[in-house]
């Protein structure tokens, strides 16, 4: 269990994502100001093979939050990292502490 | 043991006799064999000037893939049947081929008449039947200038549309005193003639042709009996049709003394072993030259061999057309020929629109009618002329205009079960709603179903409006919330963020909806906010609702990185704007390709590379072009009037002024424009959301066309427009599009399923039936006074500056970013390319 020290936590865009470089994984995060949470899951997504989960729309699908890739709009759930429309597959998640403001993410993938 | 029944003829209804046969039990009986002289089996006859809009010889065919494999349908193409032999019952081709028949089928259908003229087999003297005289005018047209049509009836009107097509200066000439003489009485005939002239095409009436001789400018000159004279290098006779009846008087089958196969009520002519149909038949001393006539012998006779009783008792000659976008229609006894006939006439000489209605004696019943330039009430007139329904009170409430919400047209629930929805087909209300009852809940499903509004297609608002009341009856809902957040249509969320004045997503979210929202409704609303209240797209509270190309004003591709397209309007771009582009391009290493917009494509940015190529790219004078925005892309221009030979008016200038106008207007879906100079339309523009064509009497302009995956023809929405008035109605017309579409949806879809279509349309932006435009121009005027570059704003304001970069945290590019190059310049690398990393050009 290795927490990095990441960013700030004004680098976190509101209601939106930034990308961040954890242990030389790329790490999607994104910030719900009006629940206080951040979410964190590899940048990657496995249907475009590109690193572009960052640039996604957020928002939740039947109570589930979600976000859906910039590409191909597959939905990919923040807290699981499974994906809607293909249950085999999943991608990887993180564990994210605001520790004051800074924003710490474990690097070991939580799933 | 089965018999053989010959077909003669594969034109429409040749094709439709023999569709209605493979679908009924009497296919059994028969094996079955076609002649067709041309080359190709049946196509659209109705609806050949499309030919010349786009549409090809297989758009436009009529047989459905594998029909005569799947029927055991023997068809010889290309071969025309020559002679019958009655003692023998046998059928023999001009290529020597022998049948013989049980039964025999004529339908040779009819040839254009060319009147006995000295001169009329000269040189690109044509006729307008098959798709080979298609052909032979393309051919005409390339070399020439002039064309004229001889014949001012129907078919003379759809030919001038053609030639008008075709790029060539037209005119009418008509033997009659004035246009479509059959249909139309003398007003109409004024009214038709003001609006086909307005549409640059000249008209002449009361002419007869003497003498058709060598050109002095073009290749042919006309002579007409009062001695003026017309130069013009293509000729088009379209003075009516005569029937082919050669092979039936070759074996002695009785004809008319004026031509046609005299026919019984079973379609039988006096050999009983023989039918015929469609424009060769003649019918208690009538020809039909329509295809619904035709459809209905057809009928007839698959009725007949199926051992049904049929009988054909005529057939109603109603047609509405719309001839080079001017609607004309034309009911039972337009000239009020019926003895006692009371005439109610209605003229508008400013919108150029008049209506006939002939009524009987006791003013109960609907005799005929006649409309020019407002056919939107063909349908309910139509009904109560053929179903003999009671007429109001004041028959003339039914000509007369009103204002909205107030209706007097004659409901589908006021139809009887019997009244024929569709003539071309023959389909009646009741097997309409028997197909609603069993599932049919689209018009498409019910024209697959019924086949009901496949035809002319001009049945469809009326089988819209039976559809509508039947589900209505069956307690039936279409679920429209935009998604499980807004149990709303994206114009009602227009709606309430214009009248509560809401300005962000949050308040909207927190007041109508529920959720966190998502990829649906967030770049929703976020266009709405942005189409409404034009703010800074960017902006803390905007940001997360954006799109993904919005999100960093660029068009994502494939492999995450950008693409980049600054602003050119009208195509026009000096050459040291030109240079400083390619210099951006050179010194970023992206790669170039020009774009079907007339501008320029730089692709393969990263996103940390956006700023300081938009930083170098404003310098230069350059503004954001929006292609990564559901808003105005381009307008596109011929080069006009300035260096043109045929330019009629600066097509450049108006598509930069137009550019200017709308350029960051954001809308439902992409909007594209397009300015031609001159009727040869090289700009394309009745394939775009706005079309403007110049004209030596002004500005055409044209609506809701599209190219893309589902490419539909624009329509002609105005005609002889000053600029100011052009712009006036875009105005309305775009502000009316952002108010009421939904979302992606593009105009097209949006006029095609739009209640009342283009009729409807023009009520609102030019007759301001809503009492909308003032309010529609002013929010457009709005829209165009707070316009911004995005990308301005954006390099000026550090804060948001921070977001274009790969990490947050780290200055890294993403190394899953990698170019290969090809034919001189890079391209993203796939599986399999050698993958090497290109030296990138570091920007501080």
């Amino acid at each position: 269990m290795a927490w990095i020290d990441v960013c700030g936590s004004d680098d976190l865009q509101p209601d939106s994502g930034v990308c961040a470089l954890v242990a030389g994984q790329q790490v999607a995060l994104f910030y719900l100001p009006e629940e206080g949470t951040v979410y964190a899951i590899h940048n990657y997504d496995p249907f475009g093979n590109a690193n572009v989960l960052s640039r996604g729309l957020i928002g939740d699908i039947n109570g589930q939050p979600v976000v859906a890739s910039p590409l191909y709009k597959q939905h990919f759930n923040l807290e699981t990292g499974v994906c809607l429309e293909d249950e085999t597959v999943q991608i990887p998640v993180y564990k994210v502490q605001i520790d004051g403001a800074r924003v710490k993410v474990n690097s070991e993938a939580s799933s | 043991m089965k018999q053989t029944l010959v077909v003669i003829g594969n034109g429409m209804v040749g094709q439709n006799f023999l569709a209605g046969l493979a679908a009924s039990s009497a296919k059994e009986n028969y094996d079955i064999v076609t002649f067709c002289e041309e080359p190709r089996a049946a196509y659209d006859r109705v609806h050949l000037s499309e030919f010349f809009t786009g549409k090809t010889a297989a758009d436009l065919s009529l047989v459905e893939d594998g029909f005569f494999t799947a029927n055991g349908i023997t068809i010889h193409l290309g071969d025309r049947a020559a002679t019958i032999d009655r003692e023998l019952k046998t059928v023999t081709s001009a290529k020597g081929i022998t049948v013989s028949y049980d039964k025999l089928v004529l339908a040779t259908g009819s040839y254009p008449f060319v009147p006995p003229v000295p001169g009329h087999d000269r040189p690109q003297c044509l006729v307008y039947r098959t798709i080979e005289d298609l052909e032979a005018m393309q051919a005409a047209a390339k070399t020439g200038k002039i064309g004229t049509v001889v014949g001012g009836g129907l078919l003379g009107l759809e030919a001038a549309k053609a030639l008008r097509d075709l790029g060539l200066q037209t005119h009418i000439v008509e033997f009659a005193p004035r246009l479509m003489a059959v249909q139309v009485d003398e007003a109409g005939g004024v009214m038709l003639r003001r609006k086909i002239e307005a549409l640059g095409v000249t008209v002449h009436t009361g002419k007869n042709t003497s003498l058709i001789t060598d050109g002095e400018t073009c290749v042919n000159k006309m002579c007409f009996a009062d001695g003026e004279e017309l130069e013009t290098d293509v000729v088009l006779f379209s003075a009516g049709i005569r029937p082919r009846d050669d092979i039936a008087r070759g074996c002695g089958l009785e004809v008319g003394q004026r031509g046609g196969i005299v026919i019984d009520n079973q379609c039988k002519t006096s050999d009983p072993a023989i039918y015929a149909i469609g424009e060769c038949a003649l019918w208690n001393g009538m020809i039909y030259g329509l295809v619904a006539p035709g459809y209905a012998m057809a009928r007839t006779v698959v009725a007949d061999l199926n051992g049904e009783a049929a009988s054909f008792n005529g057939a109603d000659m109603s047609t509405k057309l719309k001839l080079m976008g001017v609607d004309v229609a034309s009911i039972g006894d337009a000239h009020a020929k019926t003895q006692g006939a009371m005439v109610y006439t209605y003229q508008n000489g400013a919108s150029e629109v008049y209506k006939r209605l002939v009524v009987s004696q006791d003013k109960k019943q609907l005799l005929g009618a006649v409309l020019v330039g407002d056919a939107s009430g063909y349908g309910t007139l139509l009904q109560y002329c053929l179903n003999g329904i009671e007429l109001p009170e004041n028959p003339d409430a039914l000509i007369l205009p009103h204002r909205s919400d107030e209706s007097v047209g004659l409901g589908p629930d006021a139809l009887p079960a019997a009244a024929q929805i569709c003539s071309c087909y023959d389909v009646s209300k009741g097997v309409v709603c028997a197909a609603v009852e069993a599932g049919c809940t689209t018009v498409n499903a019910l024209k697959a179903e019924t086949k009901a509004g496949t035809g002319c297609g001009g049945c469809v608002p009326l089988l819209k409006s039976v559809l509508n009341s039947e589900l209505a009856k069956q307690g039936y809902e279409v679920n429209t919330d935009l998604c499980e957040h807004f149990p709303y249509t994206r114009q009602d969320l227009y709606n309430l963020i214009r009248v509560e004045e809401i300005k962000t997503f949050a308040e909207l979210l927190e007041k109508h909806g529920k959720g966190r929202g998502c990829e649906v409704c967030k770049p929703t609303v976020g266009s709405i906010l942005a189409s409404h209240w034009n703010e800074y797209i960017l902006k803390t509270e905007h940001l997360g609702l954006q799109d993904t190309n919005d999100t960093f004003l660029a068009n994502m591709q494939k492999d995450g990185t950008y693409s980049v397209v600054p602003r050119i309007t009208g195509g026009e771009i000096r050459p040291d704007m030109l240079i400083a582009l390619g210099q951006v391009g050179k010194k970023y290493n992206l790669y170039t390709k020009i774009t079907g917009g007339q501008r320029v494509d730089l692709f393969g940015a990263r996103v940390d590379q956006l700023p300081a190529i938009w930083k170098e790219l404003i310098d230069a004078g350059f503004e954001s072009g929006h292609a990564y925005g559901k808003s105005l892309r381009t307008v596109k221009s011929c080069v006009g009037s300035t260096w043109c030979r045929y330019g009629v008016d600066d097509s450049v200038g108006l598509a930069i002024a137009l550019e200017n106008r709308y350029k960051g207007l954001r809308s439902p879906h992409k909007i594209k424009f397009a300015v031609s100079g001159c009727t040869r339309e090289c700009a394309e523009a009745q394939g775009k959301d706005v079309g403007v064509i110049a004209t030596e009497n002004g500005w055409n302009l044209y609506v809701c066309g599209n190219g893309g995956m589902k490419p539909r023809h624009a329509d002609l929405f105005a005609t002889g427009l000053d600029k100011a008035t052009l712009i006036k109605y875009i105005d309305r017309f775009l502000s009316f599009y952002v108010r009421t579409a939904d979302r992606l949806q593009r105009t097209s879809v949006w006029m095609e399923n739009m209640e009342g279509g283009l009729d409807y349309l023009k009520s609102v932006v030019i007759d301001d039936k809503l009492g909308l435009c003032g309010q529609l121009e002013q929010q457009m005027q709005y829209v165009i006074d707070t316009y911004q570059c995005e990308w301005k704003t954006t390099i000026e304001d550090d804060s948001k500056l921070k977001r274009f970069r790969h990490f947050i945290n780290s200055d890294q590019p993403d190394d899953n970013v990698v170019f290969v190059e090809e034919r001189g310049q890079i391209r993203p690398a796939v599986a399999g390319d050698e993958r090497k990393h290109f030296t990138l050009v570091e920007v501080a």
